[in-house]
């Protein structure tokens, strides 16, 4: 299902596509017409694609055929082996993790996950993690320090699951150990956003020495849309509350709450996942090669700067 | 409010001029109270045991020994976003300023517990319900680390509805940095409390109150990280009777002990002389 702002180039595509056909069977030279439309494609794409707001965006970070979590550490890292459960309770499909080797490194990984379509999606929760999700998280992060690899988390949540069954087994509780845990660690952490950043659901695995933002992903306190429905209240108005957040990657970058932006294809990562993780494993290993030489202590101590000094306020 | 308050301001001083302020209502079972009992009995209702919430500076006399207490709270937010929904946050800012006579949503100072050395930071429902802004965190960081640094034990009494949507992800970075300043206190030995109040939900929960070394919470309060509004959306269903309640929370093993406000001080009192290394043995506070 294309995105409302998306249907004029895809439109314009198909014409294309089209023309093209007509001029393949019938032999006509419609080269002329084709380079014209083309043409106009192209500065139509411009206009669109140059000018996103933070409502499209936003939209962007939700499109179908985005690479999720899986998707990365299968094309972007080698021998991906998962491991489950959260030794207490159960193993919770929102949240994936596990073994891997990128370029030859050994890393421990962790992640958000989504479902690629509806079936998985119910079964992911939508991304939507239970107090086990994060339990198995924080069992890998342990993992990651005593053999000492370096922690990469890909977050992809609209927030961690807002229902009963979460409360009872102390969604709060699980969100604030994993935050204390990630902060913890004394070997290098990497997170990176790379569709929705919806909360404290998201930040459970976001305490890292650098994170990354894919450009037209989004990280805040709040959905837009229960921003609007709480401020304007109106979920309709969620346009309107994505601009005041702030959230876009260059809003963050700006702030300082992200240390740097992983392009996307034009269009989105879903026009071209595949270059979309390619970018996103440049851009891992670049980060990482940053981070090397810093000792176990340094990098606690690094990461505990780096969230120390965020925020806006004046002496009295 | 604002009216309701600059006529009660205009009326002439007489005889009966106190008169309809000499009585409140209990907000659950409907009592009339004297309010100067009901002050003294520290806003639990008398008659249905009732916890209402406590104005920060009355909590900050609860808590504290006399005569200690010692502001170190003060910094001043600011609108890092420049944000505006239906007001801008800067007007909202100013309003709860004069409404509440505090810069932001916390009051902390030194001061002595029970004799132990303390730092105290209370957060005010009162402004922005209490909400996590850049100031907020910052105070609370620089809370544990003066502890720290002073050899002195962290209190600090949440109500709040979680962090601050108008400073958005900036607010959501405090989440990160208070829990990081705990730290401080677990590297010198130095015990930390929480006493999560009505309510305390959302990032506030989610991060420090969350991980203090023993947590107490108030009868009745609502306590949770989801509101009780998001859930029933999500959900589609009535929530169960006392869910989300501190009951709730002690029967599910998230709180150390759901205390009686009158009460919460020897109790807070027992845990601070125990855990604190700087204290000797001594029985019956």
């Amino acid at each position: 299902m294309p995105l409302e702002f998306e249907k004029p180039i895809l439109e314009l595509e198909k014409r294309i596509a089209e023309l093209r056909e007509t001029a393949r069977t019938t032999g006509v030279d419609l080269e002329a017409e084709i380079r014209l439309l083309e043409e106009r494609l192209a500065r139509l794409k411009e206009e669109v694609y140059g000018s996103l707001t933070a409502w499209q965006r936003v939209q962007l970070a939700r499109a179908p055929g985005r690479p999720t979590t899986l998707d990365v550490l299968e094309k972007a890292f080698q021998d991906f082996l998962e491991l489950h459960g959260d030794r207490a309770y159960a193993d919770d499909p929102a949240i994936v993790g596990g073994l891997a080797y990128l370029e030859g490194q050994k890393v421990v990984v962790v992640g958000h996950q989504k479902g690629r379509d509806t079936k998985e999606n119910l079964h992911r929760n939508f991304g939507m993690p239970h107090p086990e999700g994060y339990r198995k998280a924080m069992r890998l992060m342990d993992l990651a320090d005593r053999f000492g690899y370096p922690f990469l988390s890909f977050i992809d949540t609209p927030g961690a699951y807002p229902g009963v069954s979460a409360e009872e087994r102390g969604q709060a509780w699980v969100i604030a150990q994993s935050i204390q845990r990630m902060s913890r660690l004394r070997v290098p952490a990497i997170a990176l956003i790379l569709g929705e950043g919806g909360s404290g659901g998201a930040l459970a695995i976001g305490v890292a020495n650098r994170v990354l933002i894919m450009e037209n992903a989004w990280y805040s306190v709040i959905s837009p849309e229960s921003c609007a429905a709480i401020l304007w209240r109106e979920a309709k108005e969620a346009p309107k509350a994505a601009e005041a957040l702030k959230l876009t990657a260059k809003d963050l970058l700006a702030q300082g709450v992200v240390d740097a932006i992983v392009p996307e294809p034009e269009g989105g990562a879903h026009k071209d996942p595949l270059k979309a993780i390619q970018n996103i494993k440049e851009a891992l290993l670049k980060t990482l090669e940053g981070l090397k030489g810093l000792s176990p202590e340094e990098l606690y101590r690094d990461r505990y700067r780096r969230f120390r000094t965020l925020g806006a306020y004046a002496e009295s | 409010m604002a009216l309701e308050r600059l006529f009660r301001r205009k009326r002439p001083s007489g005889e009966n001029r106190d008169v309809p302020e000499l009585w409140t209502k209990c907000e659950a079972c409907g009592a009339q109270l004297y309010k100067k009992e009901f002050r003294e009995n520290l806003y639990v209702c008398p008659k249905c045991g009732h916890h209402h919430r406590v104005p920060a500076v009355e909590r900050v006399e609860m808590l504290a020994d006399a005569g200690t207490f010692q502001e170190i709270t003060g910094l001043k937010p600011l609108d890092p976003l420049g944000f505006v929904d239906t007001k801008p946050y800067a007007e909202r800012l100013r309003a709860y300023q004069e409404e509440t006579g505090r810069k932001d949503a916390i009051l902390g100072g030194t001061c002595t517990i029970g004799g132990v050395p303390a730092v105290l930071l209370v957060m005010d429902y009162a402004f922005a319900g209490g909400s996590m802004g850049s100031v907020v965190g910052e105070e609370i960081a620089r809370g544990a680390e003066r502890a720290a640094a002073e050899g002195r034990a962290l209190v600090i009494v949440a109500a709040s509805g979680g962090a601050r949507m108008q400073e958005a992800a900036l607010s959501l970075m405090q989440m990160a940095k208070t829990v990081m300043s705990l730290d401080r206190l677990w590297e010198r030995r130095l015990p930390y409390v929480s006493v999560l109040t009505d309510p305390t939900t959302g990032g506030v929960t989610a991060s420090f109150a969350a991980l203090a070394d023993v947590i107490f919470a108030e009868p009745g309060a609502l306590i949770g990280f989801a509101g009780p509004r998001v859930i029933r959306q999500t959900i589609r269903q009535e929530l169960p009777e006392g869910f989300q309640r501190a009951e709730f929370l002690l029967k599910h093993g998230m709180v150390d002990r759901v205390t009686d406000r009158r009460r919460l001080k020897a109790e807070l009192v027992q845990v601070l002389r125990h855990l604190h290394p700087g204290v000797p043995y001594a029985l019956g506070v």
